[in-house]
C-alpha cells in the first residue's frame, strides 16, 4: 500500500522530514514513485507568496514551447528553482525539473482572484496538453505558494537524486507520497498528491467507485475535472467540488465522500440539509478502502478514511507540528516526543482537521459533532 | 364409388404440427380421468379405442385374433385445443403416465391463425437463447489491491431512489455558522424522493393478475418492508388497486398505475380524501416490453365483480386501452400535463414517472422528461419483458433489448451531467434464466438505479409454468392452470395466497444475500455501485462495444 506521509507546522521545514518518515513505514517495493506538494512556502519562495508557481519537468525543447507560450500569454519570470540533481542508480534524470514564480500578465494583476485562479488553471491544462504526447512538458500546478515535485523511484533515492538535503526548500505544509506500484503503469501524472486550485490530497487504497465518480466529475463542466490517471485523483476533485464550487464547510467533505444512512441522518440537527446533500452527491460517495490526507487554500489540514479502512492512517504531534501519516512509525520517526495519548486515528465517522500552523486539532464526528483534541 | 370414411384427412393438422405432443402411457393410466378434467384447453379427452388382440388359452397354442374396446387419452389435432405444455396433467396423473413432450419440429405459428384471427397470448417472447445480460459477467475482483468485503458480515447498503433528485449545485441548501441548512424561504421545489430497495415487482394489474395472486404478492411485499425492513416496492400496472388497500397504511409500498385506459382511476381520485398514507410512486404507462406501441386489453372472461369495482366498469365487458394516451397529442403535452397533473393530484408529495417500452427513441423522451423538472424517473421495459396478454408478433418481434437501450440513455445522462437526476428503472427479461441477481447486478452497473421483474417473481413466487419454448403462456385467456392469471374462482383457488407472500419474502432475501455477493468482491458495499461499468466485462466483442465495457474470453 502507498505510504503517506503529511506535516503541518507553525515553522518553515523541509520535505526530507517527509521522506525519513516514509523510509520509516517502508515495506516491501515501494519505487513507482513519490510526489511532494508544499503550501506555504519558506526558503527562496518566502517572499513570494503572491506570485502563482508552475511546477514540473520539460525537456530541453519542451522548455522552449514552455518558455514562448508563457511570453505570449504575458507571464513574466519572476524567480526560478531547480534542484540540483545527483546522479542516482535506478532513477533517470529528465532534462529540467522546476518551480517558476511568474508576474500574472498585465490585465490580470488587478483582477478578482477568483479570475486569476481560472487563468492559471486553463493555462496549466493547456500546458499539459502541448506536452502530452511526446512528454516534453509535465506539469502538476501553477498556483501561489505552491510547488510540486514528483518522480519515479524509491522515496530515499529520490530526496537524494534531488539534493532536497543541503536545498533551502522549505514550506509549513508538506504531502509526500511514496506510491507502490499497482495496477497502473507509471506515469507521473498517475502520482499523488493531486493538487487543484488551493485544494491538495492523496490517498491511499484502492478506489472501488473510480469510474461513477469520474463520470460524474467529468460531467460538471468543470475544465479542471480532467486527467485520473490515477483513480486517486478524484479525491482532490470531491475536495474542490465541495469546498470551492459547492462552498461547503470542510467537514462536509467526509459527509459527501462517506455518506451516512438514512436513519442516521434524521438525528443530525443539519439532518435535512444532509440528507438533500447524500441524495445529488450520490455519485461521490466513495465506497474506499481509502485513507484521504489533504489540505485547503486556507491552510487546514485533514485525513479522513472510511469504514472499510481496516488499517487506518494516523494524526499526532505537538502544538505548532502535527504529523499525518498512514502509519504510526512514521508519525514516531517525525515527532516522537508527543503526547501518545492524544494521537487519534479517524474511525468510520471521523474526520480530523488540524487549524493552520498546528495549533488546533479537532475531530468532526458525522454523529457526535466536534471534539477537540489540542488547543 | 366413395369409401365410408375419407381416407386423406386433408385439413386436418398431424400431431406432428403441433408444439406438444402427449405422451400418454397405456400400461401405466389407471383411467381415473384426472387429467382430462384438469387439462385448461381440452388438449386430451377421454376415447374408447378398438384394439386387434391375439390371444392363446389352453396347453397348446392356439392363437386366436380378436377385438377389444378400451378406454384412452387421445390428444386432440384441433388447433384450437393444441397442448400448451403446462403439464398439469402431469401434476395430477397418480401413476406418471402422462407428460407432454416439446415438439421441435412443429408448425403451431404457421397454423394458429384460424378465422382471421392472428394469434394471441400471454406469457414471455419465446427466446430461448442466452439473453446479452447473461453474456455479461463480473470481472473486477479485489484481491490485494484492496481488501474484499465479507459478503456475509460487512455492512450493505442495498439501497436506491426514486424520485427526481436536485442536483447539488441547485440545493436550496445554505450554510450558517458552519452548519448547512435548507433555506425554506428560497421557494425552490424538493421533488419528493423515495428510498427503495434496487428491484421491485413491475407492474401487473389487479385484473390480469388473480386475487390470490396479487394478494400473495402485495402480502409478501409489505411482510418485506414491516419485518424485515427491505423496503420493496410493487407497481400495480393498470386498473387501480384494491380500495382497502388504498385506505390502509400499506399504500405507501405500492405504485399505482395510469394508463391510457384510466381504468380504476375515478376509484382512485375518489379515495385520495381518505387515504393516510401517500403511494410511493405514481407510473404513468406510455409503452410495455410485451407489447411495444399496442395498447392493453383485458377480455371480457376476466372482467368479473372484484374487477369491475375497482375499474368501475359493467361486468363481462371487453376492456382495451387504446395504444396512446388519447388526449394527448405530443411528447411534451404528455410530459407536461400527464406528470404535472398527477403531482398535483397528491400535493406534489409524490414521484411521478413515465413507463415506456424499449426503444430507439427511448433517448428522445429521456430528453424530454430531463427537461421537465418533475419527471421523477424513466422506466424503460425490454423486449424481454412483459407479462400481458399480446398478439404474438408484439410479444416476439417488437421492441429493444433493455441492456443497449439502458446502457444509451445512462451514458446521454452522463454526457449531460444528468446522471444522478433522473433515476432509469430497467426491466424486461431480468433472471430469465434464473440468474436474478447477476442480471440485476449487470443492469445496475450499466447505469440503472432500480431493476424491475415480472415473469420471475410469477415464476418463483407462484411456480408459473411458463417458459421460452412457448410453454403454457394462456395467460390472456383466463385459463391459467396455476391460478395466477384468472379470474375463475375454480382455478384461483388453487393458490394459497400465503404461500406466494412466502415464496416472494424468500426471493427477495436470497436475492439480497446474492447481490451482496456480487457488489462485495467488487469492493462496493455503502452505495449501489450505479454505472460502475468497469466492473463489467462482455464475453462478445460487439456486445462490449455496443455497450462501452471491456471484453473478457
Ligand atoms: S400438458 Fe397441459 S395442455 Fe397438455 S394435455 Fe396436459 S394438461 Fe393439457
Ligand atoms: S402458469 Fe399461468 S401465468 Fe404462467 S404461463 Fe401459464 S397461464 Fe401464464
Amino acid at each position: 500500500m502507498c505510504r503517506l506521509s503529511a506535516i503541518t507546522s507553525s515553522e518553515y521545514f523541509s520535505p526530507v522530514e517527509n521522506i525519513l518518515s516514509l523510509e520509516t513505514m517502508k515495506e516491501g517495493h515501494d519505487g513507482s514513485g513519490m510526489g511532494l506538494v508544499l503550501k506555504d512556502l519558506g526558503g527562496e519562495f518566502e517572499g513570494l507568496k503572491e506570485y502563482p508557481v508552475l511546477s514540473g519537468i520539460c525537456s530541453k525543447g519542451g522548455m522552449q514551447v514552455l518558455d514562448d507560450y508563457m511570453d505570449q500569454k504575458g507571464f513574466k519570470l519572476k524567480h526560478i528553482w531547480t534542484p540540483k540533481v545527483k546522479p542516482v542508480k535506478g532513477i533517470q534524470p529528465r532534462d529540467y525539473y522546476f518551480a517558476r514564480a511568474y508576474e500574472y500578465p498585465p490585465g490580470f494583476r488587478e483582477k478578482p482572484f477568483a479570475d486569476k485562479e481560472e487563468l492559471l488553471l486553463a493555462t496549466r491544462l493547456k500546458l499539459r496538453k502541448m506536452g502530452e504526447q511526446d512528454e516534453s512538458i509535465i506539469v502538476f500546478s501553477f498556483y501561489p505558494d505552491v510547488i510540486t515535485l514528483k518522480e519515479v523511484g524509491d522515496p530515499m533515492e529520490l530526496g537524494e537524486f534531488f539534493g532536497l538535503g543541503t536545498d533551502n526548500l522549505r514550506a509549513r505544509i508538506i504531502l509526500a507520497q511514496g506510491r507502490q506500484n499497482t495496477n497502473y503503469a507509471i506515469n507521473l501524472y498517475a502520482c499523488h498528491p493531486f493538487f487543484i486550485q488551493g485544494f491538495g490530497s492523496m490517498t491511499n487504497g484502492e478506489n472501488t467507485a473510480f469510474v461513477p465518480i469520474r463520470e460524474y466529475l467529468m460531467s460538471r463542466n468543470f475544465p479542471g475535472y480532467t486527467g485520473y490517471n490515477s483513480d486517486s485523483e478524484v479525491f482532490t476533485h470531491i475536495l474542490h467540488y465541495s469546498c470551492h464550487t459547492l462552498g461547503y464547510p470542510l467537514n462536509y467533505y467526509k459527509d459527501v465522500i462517506t455518506p451516512l444512512k438514512a436513519s442516521e441522518i434524521e438525528g443530525r440537527q443539519d439532518g435535512e440539509a444532509v440528507a438533500l446533500m447524500k441524495m445529488a452527491l450520490r455519485p461521490l460517495c466513495i465506497d474506499g478502502p481509502n485513507c484521504v490526507i489533504g489540505f485547503t487554500p486556507d491552510g487546514y489540514t485533514f485525513m479522513v478514511q472510511d469504514a472499510k479502512k481496516l488499517r487506518p492512517g494516523i494524526v499526532g504531534g505537538v502544538s505548532g507540528k502535527i504529523g499525518f501519516m498512514s502509519e504510526e512509525c512514521g508519525l514516531d520517526s517525525t515527532i516522537p516526543k508527543r503526547d501518545r495519548s492524544l494521537d487519534v486515528t479517524p474511525m468510520k465517522y471521523d474526520m480530523v482537521i488540524v487549524s493552520p500552523g498546528a495549533k488546533e486539532v479537532k475531530v468532526w464526528n458525522q454523529l457526535q459533532g466536534w471534539t477537540t483534541i489540542m488547543n | 364409388m366413395e369409401p365410408a370414411t375419407r381416407l386423406d384427412h386433408n385439413h386436418e393438422l398431424t400431431l406432428k404440427e403441433l408444439p406438444y405432443l402427449v405422451r400418454w402411457r397405456d400400461d401405466r393410466c389407471k383411467r381415473c380421468g384426472r387429467c382430462t378434467a384438469v387439462c385448461p384447453v381440452f388438449a386430451i379427452v377421454p376415447t374408447v379405442v378398438v384394439h386387434r388382440v391375439v390371444e392363446s388359452s389352453g396347453a397348446f397354442p392356439q392363437p386366436k385374433t380378436g377385438r377389444r374396446v378400451v378406454t384412452a387419452i387421445k390428444q386432440s389435432t384441433n388447433i384450437s385445443n393444441y397442448c400448451i405444455g403446462c403439464a398439469t396433467c402431469s401434476l395430477v396423473c397418480p401413476n406418471e403416465a402422462i407428460e407432454p413432450e416439446y415438439n421441435p419440429q412443429n408448425k403451431f405459428l404457421i397454423h394458429k391463425n384460424r378465422g382471421g384471427t392472428p394469434y394471441t397470448r400471454g406469457g414471455r417472447r419465446n427466446d430461448p437463447l442466452v439473453s446479452t445480460l447473461d453474456r455479461l459477467k463480473f470481472t473486477r475482483i479485489s484481491m490485494l489491491t484492496d481488501p474484499a468485503l465479507d459478503a456475509g458480515r460487512h455492512e450493505f447498503r442495498l439501497r436506491s431512489y426514486l424520485g427526481r433528485i436536485l442536483p447539488a449545485d441547485e440545493l436550496p441548501v445554505k450554510i450558517i455558522d458552519g452548519k448547512a441548512e435548507v433555506d425554506h424561504l428560497a421557494e425552490k421545489f424538493i421533488p419528493p424522493v423515495r428510498e427503495i430497495y434496487p428491484v421491485m415487482i413491475g407492474s401487473m394489474s389487479v385484473g390480469a393478475l388473480s386475487p390470490n395472486m396479487w394478494e400473495g404478492l402485495a402480502m409478501g411485499i409489505t411482510y418485506l418492508n414491516e419485518v424485515d425492513g427491505m423496503p420493496v416496492v410493487m407497481a400495480s400496472g393498470e386498473g387501480g388497486m384494491p380500495l382497502r388497500l388504498l385506505k390502509s397504511r400499506f399504500v405507501k409500498y405500492f405504485i399505482p398505475q395510469i394508463a391510457s385506459g384510466y381504468f380504476g382511476w375515478d376509484e382512485m381520485i375518489r379515495a385520495i380524501p381518505h387515504m393516510v398514507e401517500d403511494p410511493c410512486a405514481i407510473e404513468i404507462k406510455y409503452g410495455q416490453g410485451a407489447k411495444p406501441g399496442d395498447g392493453g386489453l383485458l377480455m371480457a372472461h376476466k372482467v368479473l365483480k372484484l374487477i369491475s369495482e375497482i375499474r368501475g366498469v359493467p361486468l363481462g365487458v371487453d376492456l382495451p386501452s387504446p395504444p396512446t394516451h388519447q388526449t394527448k397529442y405530443s411528447i411534451e403535452e404528455a410530459v407536461a400535463k400527464m406528470i404535472q397533473s398527477m403531482y398535483m393530484a397528491w400535493g406534489f408529495r409524490v414521484p411521478v414517472y413515465p413507463k415506456i417500452s424499449g426503444t430507439k427513441t427511448a433517448k428522445a423522451v429521456l430528453n424530454n422528461l430531463v427537461r421537465n423538472p418533475f419527471a421523477a424517473a424513466l422506466s424503460i421495459d425490454g423486449e424481454d419483458g412483459g407479462t400481458g396478454a399480446a398478439y404474438n408478433v408484439s410479444m416476439d418481434k417488437m421492441g429493444h433489448p433493455i441492456a443497449s437501450n439502458l446502457r444509451e440513455c445512462y451514458l446521454d445522462l452522463v454526457k449531460q451531467g444528468k446522471q444522478n437526476e433522473l433515476p432509469l428503472i430497467a426491466a424486461g427479461g431480468v433472471g430469465k434464466k434464473g440468474n436474478l441477481a447477476a442480471n440485476v447486478a449487470a443492469l445496475i452497473m450499466l447505469g440503472a438505479s432500480c431493476v424491475s421483474i415480472g415473469k420471475y417473481i410469477m415464476q418463483a413466487a407462484a411456480g408459473c409454468l411458463g417458459d421460452e419454448f412457448n410453454r403454457c403462456n394462456v395467460c390472456n385467456l383466463g385459463k391459467c392452470p396455476r391460478g395466477i392469471t384468472t379470474q375463475d374462482p375454480k382455478l384461483y383457488r388453487r393458490l394459497d395466497p400465503d404461500k406466494v407472500a412466502e415464496r416472494v419474502v424468500e426471493v427477495f432475501k436470497a436475492l439480497d444475500v446474492e447481490l451482496r455477493k456480487v457488489f462485495a468482491p467488487m469492493g462496493r458495499s455503502t452505495e449501489l455501485p450505479i454505472g460502475m461499468s468497469d466492473g463489467l466485462s462482455a464475453d462478445d466483442p460487439a456486445i462490449s462495444e455496443r455497450l462501452h465495457i471491456s471484453y473478457a474470453c
